[in-house]
């Protein structure tokens, strides 16, 4: 058993040697947070008292999915007693790291960040799809892996099973797979020690140029953005001026220092070293995630390389529900790009919504926490159109079209459309082999291979195409595989399809909101949901209102709102008189939430309703 | 479980009124309204403030001694009225069953009104009546103390719907009701119920036909509204019974003016008919033309000058704050010119004289070109009579008629 250490190493003054620097890679729910506030307890960088549950995960939202979107990095003292029994201080540093596919490429910066990585997976439930594309992304960068189970003090835990699946994927020995309870503390002490023993050191050149990689970068109130750097080559002091290798910006470094995990000033950041950086600015756009940072005054020649600009990957619509909220969510969303550089947006106007902006994300799970985050913190009520990806349109006569919302569809001949695809990964147990199979066809998707993990475990590889994952896919699969499936997707180029845009009219006028683009052999299905979504969802009116789903104009669906013939009829004396003044005075109310589409009163809940995938949505579809 | 009342701001315990509504006293018909809230038993669709025996327990306020706390309630009127209070101009009795309290009890509320406030030399004074709990003699009693008309609650003619209604009344006994009413010389009011789950198109047609069989003065018609808290909302709710249905009851509102028009009775407010204009009921059109009136009993509303109030509902506690000196009004509302605005407005446009359009604000003249063109207003009416009558199709959608109107 070791020691916790006496003393800390100096920042700025630790040899490379002694730096170990990991992260961990683990699934939701795995019990990374928990673990790592175990790690900050035992070498005592938290005292008891100030630990409350998951240190680490700081956003609201985070702790409430259990969960980490962004990450930080923490700096523990770590005796390990060397060959000659005197014992050595170390320091090691954990980066956290996104466990959300979203965020692949924040993971592939964290990971460059380490020499090693924690594979920990729950010994009841064994390895998840996106932990195993994790795990290939730190092999591919010659990380050092160890292998760990945590909750072994659960009744479910199966350690043995685990073990073997852990070992066959990174090629060790079952007994080498270490066993872990974050809850308890069993374990974490011997595995600090292999931190220590297993990764190796960092290796820089002390005397070049100073280079240091951006893997993270966080808006705070008070102090403006903290970016968080990797220290590869030469150091950076307090008070130097620094550059921004991707945009040439020159900064004051306000502060330098590290995080244990409070921030605390340094006299600097040495080779293979991790800390934050102040410079005063105030939008994560100018410190971005990848970038390198280098000295004012001998700057690098080089960048380290593998920086890459956020590219969004899935569109949508988002609408106050009241519009005299635009203002609300526009200072929102100028918010929320402070902290979020992948962020994209410009306003959008829809003759059904309103004004609203159309926002590009990275994927799904972004979508969903920028929104709840606008609904959360900004106090919104939104409606988000259906999502969409980033088609390309070539017309007959060579042009070329960028669409990222189907109004933007062209009317012209077209010639052919391509649509962004994704390499996704499926893992489940082997009993649900067939259900998945048959979701996957449904949605277009190509099997490019299966390997059993264990005896019932199997991993399915898919190509997809992305416009098929965006809409309810996830819980589909959740739903047919009783919670038991994971996925994990990456782009994997683009293919040429047979896409159509459906439109929706309402007594001939067209819906924008519910226009979408699908593949050909779906827009029938489409259609006909959505007419008899809306059939149902939309109040009769006076006069009868045809619903089509038309491409361009050969209607492929149809249905009909009857008239209505009577709204009265009631008792209307003495005493009935309030109670119907206030029946109008509450329906003139519910007016202000109506929209019109031509001479159609649309109430919100019905736009709300017909645009949530709700598990109707999906049966009709068959 | 009888209806809910609306919400208010309290009313005072004196009852008193602002000065500001007593001023306006005289320049409407007078009414008053007695409320008898008492059945032998609650029908499954009813949602009004009535009380069986059983649900009253034995010492609570009787059927004895109801006459006596309405009494008690008028000298109130009386108090809070002011002696310059017009003669009453009409009266009416509803409920519940105003025929459970015996005719004399009934006879001796009237005389009380009559004492304190004067009856109209040609005032109508009516009853609501249960076909079970009158009998010829009784008519005879009520007509010679002074009633004028009787409102039979017929509701159907047709054994399985009275059923689902859970209406006990012999149908027989409607036309026995009605002889004996006609024989004491009261006016005769019959009201149907349509849209019961069950009934079809033709048992409608049926109930139309026995009714003008009976050849009353007066008939109105009710669409079966399913009100929250009645049994029938239950049963809807568990599925037990089908929900009426729009449609089938704008086909037999469609039918009832058919049949009824052709009998020669004419409409003359969304729900009601006469045989000729001297036989509509003047109470009723009183709360459609903003009148005054005053409402006895638990859980009976008033109207005096733009404000509304309304009892306690319970008539244990309602005897109990008269007997201690204490008005019986559980809550009020002043209404502001807006909403008198608004009423006058949802209340005329139902009935046959229509509203004027010089009545409407700019926005409400402005739709009224698009009722027409919608066939829900007459044109005619409105050119000839500047006034916006409702067409059939209008009766049946008067409440987009109103909205577009209020330009809501």
């Amino acid at each position: 058993m070791s020691p916790m250490a006496r003393t800390a190493l100096q920042p700025a003054a630790t040899p490379p040697d002694l730096i170990r620097n990991f992260c961990i890679i683990a699934h939701i729910d795995h019990g990374k947070s928990t673990l790592a506030d175990r790690m900050l307890q035992i070498t005592g960088v938290v005292e008891q008292r100030a630990m409350r549950a998951q240190y680490l995960d700081r956003m609201d939202i985070e702790r409430e999915r259990g969960i980490t979107i962004k990450s930080q990095a923490v700096r523990m003292p770590w005796a390990v007693e060397g060959s000659t029994g005197t014992p050595t201080t170390y320091a090691l540093n954990m980066i956290d790291t996104p466990g959300h596919v979203d965020f692949t490429y924040e993971v592939s910066r964290s990971l460059a960040a380490c020499e090693g990585a924690i594979l920990l997976v729950d010994a009841a439930q064994g390895i998840e799809a996106q932990t195993l594309a994790n795990l290939y992304l730190a092999m591919e960068n010659d990380l050092t892996i160890i292998p760990v189970l945590n909750k072994i003090d659960l009744p479910a835990a199966q350690p043995e099973k685990y073990a073997e699946e852990l070992a066959g994927l990174i090629g060790c020995e079952p007994e080498e797979v270490l066993l872990v309870s974050g809850k308890t503390g069993v374990g974490v002490e011997p595995l600090l020690d292999q931190i220590v023993t297993q990764v190796p050191p960092p290796r820089g050149d002390a005397d070049a140029p100073a280079r240091a990689m951006i893997f993270d970068s966080v808006y705070d109130t008070y102090r403006g953005v903290v970016t968080y750097v990797r220290v590869v080559d030469g150091s950076l002091n307090p008070r130097e001026k620094i550059v921004m290798m991707s945009t040439r910006a020159t900064h004051e470094l306000l502060e330098i220092g590290v995080s244990s995990p409070e921030p605390t000033p340094s006299q600097g950041l040495g080779v293979g070293e991790v800390g934050y950086l102040i410079t005063g600015v105030k939008d994560v756009r100018q410190s971005r995630v990848g970038d390198t940072v280098t000295g004012a005054s001998k700057p690098a020649k080089e960048s380290l390389g593998g920086y890459r600009d956020p590219k969004p990957m899935v569109f949508s619509g988002l609408f106050p529900i009241d519009g005299s909220d635009y203002p609300i969510l526009r200072d929102a969303l100028d918010k929320l790009k402070l902290n979020d550089a992948a962020l994209v947006y410009e306003p959008e106007t829809s003759t059904a919504l309103g004004f609203g902006f159309r926002i590009g994300f990275l994927g799904l799970l972004h979508l969903e926490i920028v929104r709840e985050r606008l609904e959360r913190e900004f106090d919104l009520d939104l409606i988000s159109t259906l999502p969409s990806v980033v088609y390309e349109v070539t017309l007959d006569d060579g042009r070329t079209v960028v669409v990222t919302n189907p109004s933007e569809f062209p009317d012209a001949k077209i010639a052919s459309i391509s649509e962004p695809v994704v390499r996704a990964t499926l893992l489940a147990p082997s009993e649900f082999i067939g259900a998945i199979m048959e979701l996957c066809q449904q949605r277009r998707g190509t099997l490019r291979g299966m390997d059993y993990l264990s005896e019932d475990r199997v991993e399915m590889r898919y190509t997809l195409p992305l416009a098929e994952i965006v809409f309810d896919f996830f819980d589909q699969l959740k739903s047919r595989t009783r919670g038991y499936a994971s996925l994990d997707y990456e782009p994997d180029g683009d293919q040429t399809a047979d896409l159509v845009k459906v439109d929706i009219l309402l007594q001939g006028e067209q819906v924008d909101a519910f226009s979408t683009i699908v593949h050909r052999d779906k827009a029938y299905g489409y259609g006909v949901m959505m007419a008899g979504k809306l059939r149902e969802l939309i109040p009769r009116q006076q006069f009868e209102v045809p619903i089509q789903a038309a491409i361009g104009a050969r209607i492929i669906a149809r249905e009909n709102i009857r008239a209505i013939r009577k709204d009265v009829l009631a008792k209307c004396y003495g005493g009935d008189i309030s109670r119907k003044r206030k029946l109008l005075e509450k329906q003139k109310e519910g007016k202000k939430r109506m929209k019109m589409v031509g001479r159609v009163e649309v109430p919100q809940e019905a736009f709300i309703a017909a645009l949530s995938n709700d598990p109707t949505s999906d049966k009709s579809k068959k | 479980m009888p209806s809910a009342l609306p919400e208010g701001e309290p009313a005072p315990p004196s009852g008193e009124l602002p000065q500001a509504a007593l001023a306006t006293l005289g320049s409407h018909p007078f009414g008053i309204y007695v409320h008898v809230p008492f059945c032998i038993v609650r029908c499954g669709y009813c949602d009004f403030n009535t009380y069986t025996l059983t649900e009253l327990g034995a010492d609570g306020a009787s059927v004895a001694t109801y006459a006596d706390a309405a009494l008690r309630e008028l000298d109130l009127a009386l108090a809070v009225l002011g002696p310059s209070t017009p003669p009453v101009q009409t009266v009416f009795f509803g409920g519940g069953t105003p025929t459970m309290l015996a005719a004399a009890d009934l006879v001796r509320v009237l005389h009380g009104i009559r004492d304190r406030f004067g009856l109209a030399q040609d005032a109508e004074v009516t009853t609501e009546a249960n076909p079970d709990s009158v009998t010829a003699e009784s008519l005879r009693e009520l007509a010679a103390g002074g009633f004028t008309r009787v409102s039979f609650g017929m509701q159907s003619a047709v054994p399985h719907v009275l059923k689902v209604l859970e209406r006990t009344h012999d149908p027989d006994n409607v036309g026995r009701a009605v002889q004996g009413a006609r024989a004491a010389g009261l006016g005769v009011s019959l009201d149907l119920i349509y849209g019961t789950p069950g009934e079809s198109v033709d048992d409608w047609r049926t109930s139309l036909d026995a009714a003008i069989a009976l050849a009353p003065d007066h008939v109105s018609a009710y669409a079966l509204v399913v009100e929250e808290g009645t049994k029938l909302a239950a049963q809807v709710r568990r599925g037990q019974v089908p929900a009426p249905e729009d449609d089938d009851e704008a086909t037999k509102y469609e039918l009832a003016e058919r049949v009824l028009s052709g009998a020669g009775y004419g409409w003359y407010e969304v729900s009601n008919w006469a045989r000729t204009p001297a036989d509509r009921c003047r109470h009723n059109e009183g709360y459609w033309s903003d009148g005054d009136w005053w409402g006895v009993g638990p859980g009976a509303h008033s109207h005096v000058g733009g404000v509304r109030w309304w009892n306690v509902k319970h008539p244990n506690p309602f005897a109990n704050r008269l007997n201690s000196g204490q008005s019986p009004a559980a809550g009020r509302e002043l209404l502001t010119d807006e909403q008198r605005y608004d009423e006058r407005v949802l209340l005329a446009v139902r009935l046959v004289d229509g509203l004027p359009v010089d009545d409407l604000l700019p926005a409400g003249r402005q739709a009224v070109a698009g009722l027409i063109a919608d066939g829900l207003v007459d044109g005619g009416a409105a050119m000839r009579e500047r006034a916006v009558v409702l067409t059939l199709r209008g009766r049946l959608l008067a409440d987009t008629v109103v909205r577009r109107l209020l330009a809501w």
